[in-house]
């Protein structure tokens, strides 16, 4: 019931669905950065959509488990093996006890989610089991995983103990799930976005740059927000705004006129102009943003945004049906 | 009062543009408006976070859809519901709740009071006039953000107003008492920070073991109560 970390990579978190209702404190909502993979993972290995997974930032992971487990992973292109076992994206496979599970990459993309089922049993923190970096608390003692970390799992599912049994032999389930769905990450991705409500404080050219230029992805991008280089969205006159709620997917421009789209850890409030927001839809996508990297933005309505997801979660829906039906 | 989309899954409400003409009332106004909001239990809404002159409305997209909105007419199905929700704006005054005072005890030992040489030569008085300046204000929390649970309080004495630091402190210690501008506020957790540090409380702002987290929330009323090194150690404990 004990997984053992043997080397961490560069930036590895314990992190489930997140948190809620705790804006209004200041607390960010955080959780894996790409909901939708965490939530396939999970379901790939028997587990509830918010168990606690691993979430990956580039580097070489090395890990084990003391027993028998099932693991699925989607996110960036990495490359994911037991021994010379490949393991896929989006497959749930089987891991052995005291089996090595190596994570190395990215090649393409920037993080990770595997899911391990029964989950990683961290102690929930106001109400979630996600390491909330900036506040160290929540996660594996509030903080990025160390070589040499030793953390608990949850007990295997009854699905998870069939899997167990039926893949013991062929090691890798042979169904899985279409690629774009595991793999949200695209060379120049664009990105929808819906005005934000400060998008008429930008004059025209500026709203041209937005959605017609290529932006680069900034080496001091994180959790909190990737930082944009590229064409400056500078404002004419300077504007005092008085400070209100910000969410992920937001794209503010602070005076220096470099965008930043902000991610799951990011601030509650905040008071630089808000052009715009990536459509929920696409944060999967972002979150696969790495320094280096061009992104470019198209303008969506809001109706449409909706529609997107509405659509993505009748897909995901279907798959949680057509997974049920696999696990019997 | 207007409603506007935060992205797709957010709404603000806007309950006034100004802040600084009535802070008091529009304060009361914008809590009252969530405490309504909070009431009406509309489907679909996760959490309400208020900041100054709004109401931020977070929202499942999904859910909203799966109780009746039309995916293409999200935003116009939920702005009517906080609408109704918000009913006749007199009807807002009455809901006016009674809101907690609270005393931070601040210690401004050497030690603590990084920048107090500062906000006196800014302010043009002794740093014995700075803090008892500061501790005769009344204070109150207008929005908590920047980390968990630290809370921005309005209220500091103009004479006491000191721009950001040109070059911020790598690290204010937690519980360090600072002004940034017009505004003052507490670090609840030690992080980098360009406020001026006046003092520091020996009491914790955040402490994720409790429900709720913080302390202070937006709206309470706070006073600050000078303490020396000693009633400080006392106190933390």
């Amino acid at each position: 019931m004990k997984l053992t970390i043997t080397r961490s990579g560069f930036l590895s978190t314990v992190q489930d669905l997140g948190r809620v209702s705790l804006r209004q404190f200041g607390v960010s909502v955080g959780g894996a950065l790409d909901l939708h993979a965490l939530r396939v993972a999970n379901l790939l290995v028997g587990n509830d959509e918010n168990a606690a997974a691993l979430e990956i930032t580039s580097g070489l992971v090395r890990l084990q488990f003391d027993d028998q487990r099932i693991v699925a992973w989607c996110g960036g292109e990495y490359d994911v093996a037991v021994g010379s076992r490949q393991i896929p994206s989006g497959h749930s496979a089987y891991v052995g006890a005291n089996e090595e599970l190596s994570i190395a990459g990215p090649r393409e993309g920037c993080r990770a989610w595997l899911a391990i089922s029964g989950g990683i049993d961290v102690p929930v923190v106001l109400g979630s089991r996600s390491t909330d970096l900036r506040g160290s608390f929540g996660g594996f003692e509030g903080r990025a995983l160390r070589d040499g970390d030793v953390i608990s799992l949850g007990s295997n599912s009854a699905c998870a103990k069939t899997l167990i049994d039926r893949l013991g032999q062929e090691k890798i389930a042979a169904w899985s799930i279409s690629h774009d769905w595991s793999n949200p990450a695209q060379q120049e991705p664009m990105l929808r976005v819906v005005h934000g409500s400060d998008w008429g404080r930008f004059d025209d050219s500026l709203h041209n740059a937005l959605t017609s230029e290529t932006f680069l992805v900034s080496p001091d991008s994180d959790r909190m927000g990737a930082r944009l280089e590229g064409p400056k969205l500078r404002r004419r006159e300077a504007c005092d705004l008085i400070s209100e709620a910000v969410a992920p997917g937001t794209i503010q421009v602070p005076p220096d006129g470099k965008p930043i789209v902000l991610l799951g850890d990011c601030q509650t409030i905040g008071g630089y102009p808000k052009i715009a927001h990536v459509a929920t839809v696409d944060l999967p996508v972002a979150a696969q943003l790495r320094a280096g990297d061009r992104v470019r933005f198209r303008e969506v309505s809001l109706a449409d945004a909706h529609r997107f997801l509405s659509e993505r979660n009748g897909d995901l829906e279907q798959f949680r049906v057509g997974i049920k039906l696999q696990m019997r | 009062m207007e409603i506007t989309p935060l992205g797709d899954s957010a709404l603000i409400v806007r309950i006034r543009d100004q802040f600084q003409d009535a802070p008091e009332q529009t304060l009361d106004e914008v809590l009252a408006a969530m405490h309504q909001i909070e009431r009406a239990q509309v489907p679909g809404i996760i959490e309400l976070t208020p900041a100054y002159t709004t109401v931020a409305v977070y929202f499942d997209p999904i859910r909203v859809i799966d109780s009746g909105a039309d995916p293409g007419g999200v935003v116009d199905w939920l702005t009517e519901k906080l609408k109704d929700a918000l009913g006749d704006s007199r009807r807002r005054w009455r809901d006016k709740t009674d809101r907690r005072s609270i005393e931070i005890p601040v210690c401004c030992d050497t030690e603590f009071a990084l920048d107090l040489e500062q906000i006196a030569h800014q302010a043009r008085i002794s740093p014995a006039e700075v803090l008892n300046l500061y501790c005769a204000g009344t204070y109150r929390v207008g929005c908590i953000g920047f980390t968990p649970g630290f809370p921005f309080l309005m209220g500091l004495p103009q004479k006491l107003a000191t721009p950001r630091r040109g070059m911020p402190h790598k690290e204010v210690p937690a519980g360090s008492v600072a002004i940034g501008g017009q505004q003052t506020g507490i670090y609840p957790l030690r992080s980098p920070g360009g406020w001026n540090v006046i003092g520091r409380t020996p009491l914790r702002l955040f402490d994720p073991q409790n429900s709720p987290p913080t302390l202070l929330a937006v709206g309470d009323r706070i006073h600050f109560r000078s303490i020396t090194r000693d009633e400080f150690e006392r106190l933390k404990g």
